[in-house]
C-alpha cells in the first residue's frame, strides 16, 4: 500500500485486512459454523481435504459421546452437536489420527483408513471386533 | 467484570462454537492448535488476539485467508505483547472519555512461540508486566524455534539434538538447562502466572479462567508437543504431552501474587523420565551407552525441580 505523506504521528498505513465475515456479528462465541455468515477470506471456507495420506471413519455404534476426539482434534474437525458427536468435518481434517489414538471404546469407533477407500459402508461393515484384554 | 463460562465437564464444553478455524496451515498434529482452542473456548468474551511471527502466526494468517473469528493482529517476531498492550491501553482510555464504540468489555491475550518468548520478545514482555496492563500473555513453548527449521531457544532442554546444537560423535545436543521463565514471569510480582499442558484440559480451562478473572498481567506457559521437531508421529500429541505431565518434565503450577505457589497436578503413577524422552526422535542420541550420564542427569534434574516445587509450595515463598 502506498504511503500516505499526510499521516500524522499516531496514523500508520494498514499492511493488509482480512474480514473473517461478509456481515456484522455480534455473539460469534455462541453462533455455531452453520449460522455464521463465513466471508471468503476466512481459512472456513478453504480445505485441506487434499494433505491427507489416512483419513478417520467414525463409527457411531460403539460411540459413547465422551468428546475426548473433540477436544483433542487440532483441526476442529469433530463435529458435535448438543453433546453427542456427530460427524467428521472432511475439508477440515488434516489426518493426524489423533481422534483415534484418543478414543477409549472397545473396539474403536473411530479408525483410520487408506484415503482412497470410498466405501465408508463397507468399512463400517467390517469393523474389527471387541478385543479381549 | 464478565460471567465466567460454565463448563462442567467436557460434553458441556464441547458445546463451544470454535472461533479459531481450520484450513490453517498448521501440521497435523500440532499442538499449537489444541492450545489455541482451548484457550479461547474458554470464555465467551469478546476477543482482541495477538500473535508473534512464529508457526502459530505464520500458518493462521497466510493471504487472502485468515483462521481468526476475532480481532488478531501481527506485527513482529518480539511484539505481540505491545502490540496487545497497546490495544488494551486504547480500550481503557476511550473507556474513561466515553469514546468506546461497544460497550462490551473483551479480554486480550497475546500469542508467541518460546523463541519469541523466553529470548527475542523478552524485554518486551517484561515491560508489558512492570506497567501492569490487564492483558494474557501465553507461551506456545514448544522449545525450539520451528518455524525456522529448528534452531535451539533458551527454552530448548538439554540433550535435545536441534539444527543448531546437534547431536553427533562430538556432542549430546544442547548443554544448557532450560530458563525458568515462570519464575522469572512470578519476579514481576505478576498476580497470576500457571504452567498449562493441552493434555490435561480441565486444568488448563481453569487456570486460563483464573487468568481472565484476574486484574493485571497473566502469564500462561503453555507445553506444545511439536511433531516435527520432537519427532513423533502426529497421532502421538497427547500421548507425548501425557508422558511430559506424567513424567514431571513438564509440572503443572500455578504462582499467585509472585510467591503463592500451587501445584495443580499430581501424577498417580510417576513415569520415568526416560520413558519420555524414549518417545521423541530429538533425544534418541541419549540412549547410547556413551550418553547414559545425560539420561541421568534429565532424572535427577526433574527430581530436584519437583522437590523445590513442593518445599516451595509448602512454604508459601
Ligand atoms: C526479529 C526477527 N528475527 C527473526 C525472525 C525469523 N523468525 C521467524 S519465525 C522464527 C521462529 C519462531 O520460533 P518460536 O518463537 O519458538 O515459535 P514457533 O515457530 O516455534 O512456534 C524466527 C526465528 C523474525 N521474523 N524476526
Ligand atoms: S484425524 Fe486429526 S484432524 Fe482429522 S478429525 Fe481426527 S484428530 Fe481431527
Ligand atoms: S472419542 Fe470415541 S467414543 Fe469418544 S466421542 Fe469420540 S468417537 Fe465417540
Ligand atoms: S513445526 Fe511444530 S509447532 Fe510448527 S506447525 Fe509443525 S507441529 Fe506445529
Ligand atoms: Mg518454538
Amino acid at each position: 500500500m502506498a504511503k500516505n505523506e499526510n499521516n500524522g504521528w499516531n496514523d500508520f498505513d494498514i499492511g493488509a485486512l482480512l474480514f473473517s465475515f461478509d456481515k456484522e456479528t455480534k455473539n460469534i462465541a455462541t453462533t455455531l459454523q452453520e449460522d455464521r455468515p463465513y466471508s471468503n477470506s476466512n481459512s472456513f471456507t478453504a480445505s485441506v481435504a487434499d494433505w491427507r495420506v489416512m483419513k478417520p471413519v467414525f463409527n457411531k455404534e460403539f460411540c459413547i459421546d465422551c468428546q475426548f476426539c473433540w477436544i483433542y482434534c487440532p483441526d476442529m474437525s469433530i463435529i458435535s452437536r448438543d453433546k453427542k458427536m456427530i460427524g467428521i468435518d472432511m475439508d477440515h481434517c488434516k489426518g493426524c489420527g489423533i481422534c483415534v489414538e484418543v478414543c477409549p471404546t472397545n473396539p474403536k469407533s473411530l479408525l483410520m483408513y487408506d484415503e482412497h477407500l470410498e466405501d465408508e459402508e463397507a468399512l463400517i461393515a467390517a469393523w474389527p471386533a471387541k478385543e479381549e484384554k | 467484570m464478565s460471567e465466567i463460562k460454565k463448563i462442567k465437564n467436557l460434553k458441556e464444553f464441547s458445546t463451544s462454537a470454535d472461533r479459531f478455524e481450520g484450513a490453517n496451515l498448521l501440521c497435523p498434529g500440532c499442538a499449537h492448535s489444541i492450545i489455541v482452542r482451548e484457550i479461547l473456548n474458554a470464555t465467551n468474551d469478546d476477543l482482541i488476539l495477538g500473535s508473534s511471527t512464529g508457526c502459530l502466526e505464520v500458518c493462521t494468517a497466510v493471504y487472502p485467508y485468515t483462521s481468526w473469528d476475532n480481532s488478531w493482529i501481527h506485527i513482529g517476531f518480539e511484539n505481540s505483547s505491545t502490540a496487545i498492550a497497546g490495544a488494551e491501553a486504547m480500550h481503557k482510555a476511550k473507556k474513561r472519555k466515553g469514546t468506546l464504540i461497544s460497550d462490551r468489555d473483551p479480554k486480550f491475550v497475546a500469542f508467541g512461540g518460546d523463541g519469541s518468548t523466553y529470548d527475542i520478545g523478552f524485554q518486551w514482555i517484561s515491560g508489558c508486566f512492570e506497567r501492569g496492563h490487564d492483558m494474557m500473555y501465553v507461551c506456545l513453548d514448544n522449545e525450539v524455534y520451528a518455524n525456522t527449521g529448528g534452531q535451539r531457544s533458551s527454552a530448548t532442554p538439554i540433550g535435545s539434538s536441534t539444527v543448531t546444537t546437534p547431536a553427533g560423535s562430538h556432542s549430546y545436543g544442547e548443554k544448557k538447562d532450560k530458563k525458568d521463565m515462570l519464575s522469572i514471569m512470578a519476579a514481576h510480582n505478576a498476580p497470576y502466572v500457571a504452567q498449562v499442558a493441552p493434555n490435561k484440559w480441565k486444568d488448563m480451562i481453569k487456570k486460563i479462567q483464573t487468568g481472565f478473572a484476574t486484574e493485571g498481567p497473566v502469564y500462561i506457559n503453555a507445553m506444545s508437543a511439536c511433531t516435527t521437531e520432537w519427532k513423533f508421529d502426529p497421532a502421538d500429541t497427547i500421548a507425548v504431552s501425557d508422558l511430559a505431565t506424567d513424567s514431571l518434565v513438564f509440572p503443572l503450577y500455578e504462582i499467585i501474587n509472585g510467591t503463592e505457589l500451587n501445584i495443580t497436578y499430581r501424577p498417580k503413577n510417576i513415569v520415568p523420565v526416560k520413558d519420555y524422552l524414549g518417545a521423541q526422535g530429538r533425544f534418541k542420541h541419549l540412549f547410547k551407552p556413551e550418553n547414559a550420564h545425560v539420561l541421568d542427569e534429565w532424572q535427577k534434574r526433574t527430581d530436584a525441580k519437583w522437590d523445590l516445587l513442593q518445599r516451595r509450595e509448602e512454604a508459601r515463598v
